[in-house]
């Protein structure tokens, strides 16, 4: 994985897959503290301290028993690697939360990647779930709940070509201007 | 924040898409599924499936579901394609960068001429 951001389609697909009917994920960029961090919470099945410590390490588990893939233990690599630390949280029953800090200036710190089109790729690939995006940078924040939109479609599927258009172009304004 | 602008032209969106739902005659829809499994999304799912969004807002197309799903099991081939037209069996397709998703879209959803060089089973 070349980008933060697949990293991001990638933990949200293991939530996805644990049956979350709700997912928030949160980026946030602080230069000053010099931290980026990425979290994605979900309310999925769970797991226990057991399955937690084996999925976050890749030479222990066999590829019949895994169920979340190398994402996590990629993941985990690439924060340890750029001064930063990574951390799951789980509880059966509950959900999963996976937290991913970097050194925002480390030379190894993969690039964030298109954060628009990735939002996208998530509401769109699984528009039943409830999306919840928040993207902060140094106190600005674009925050975005796909039910407050779902609401309102009443009737319509959020994956109508106009009501793409119009998630499309709300993300990529919004995003361009905490960043700007 | 542009929010309450933003459901205002929301509400047009659905009147909209309500009025085109009527026209619509019940053919059925065109359905398109992007493996975005862990192996699929590190091959490059995420242009692909962008490349098929964007060909489907520029040509207009209608009653097509995009969906995404977890790994389809042919891990050498992602990123992985599948179509489905209405009333036929689902073709996959392998291999499938963002060029290839066009040719596909244009030649199989557009043209319903079944793409060979990248079709990967039954």
């Amino acid at each position: 994985m070349r980008e933060l951001t697949l990293h991001i389609l990638d933990i949200a697909a293991n939530s996805v897959s644990a049956g979350a009917e709700k997912i928030i994920i949160s980026i946030e960029e602080n230069t000053n503290k010099d931290t980026l961090s990425i979290k994605v919470v979900d309310n999925g099945k769970g797991m226990n301290a057991d399955m937690v410590k084996r999925i976050t390490d890749p030479f222990v588990t066999s590829r019949t028993e895994r169920k979340v893939g190398l994402g996590i233990p990629l993941l985990k690599l690439a924060a340890e690697m750029c001064n930063g630390e990574f951390e799951i949280k789980s509880e059966l029953g509950k959900g999963t939360e996976v937290l991913a800090q970097f050194q925002h200036s480390h030379i190894d710190r993969m690039p964030l990647g298109n954060i628009p089109d990735t939002l996208l790729m998530l509401e769109l690939g699984t528009p039943e779930v409830n999306w919840i995006f928040s993207v902060k940078k140094n106190g600005k924040e674009f925050y975005f709940d796909d039910a407050d939109i779902k609401k309102e479609l009443e009737g319509i599927s959020i994956t109508e070509p106009d009501v793409i258009r119009f998630i499309r172009s709300l993300f990529e304004e919004s995003i361009q201007e905490i960043q700007s | 924040m542009p929010v309450i602008k933003s459901l205002d032209e929301l509400k047009r969106i659905r009147e909209e898409a309500l009025r085109k739902q009527e026209l619509k005659s019940t053919s059925g829809k065109t359905e398109i599924v992007v493996g975005m499994g862990t192996v699929g999304i590190a091959a490059g799912a995420r242009e692909t499936l962008k490349a098929i969004l964007d060909f489907v807002d520029h040509n207009h197309l209608e009653n097509i579901i995009i969906r995404q799903t977890g790994n389809i099991g042919i891990d050498s081939f992602e990123p992985v394609v599948q179509v489905i037209l209405p009333g036929t069996e689902k073709v996959t397709y392998g291999r499938v960068n963002a060029e290839v998703a066009k040719m596909i879209m244009e030649e199989h959803v557009v043209k319903r001429n079944i793409v060979n060089d990248y079709k990967v089973e039954g």
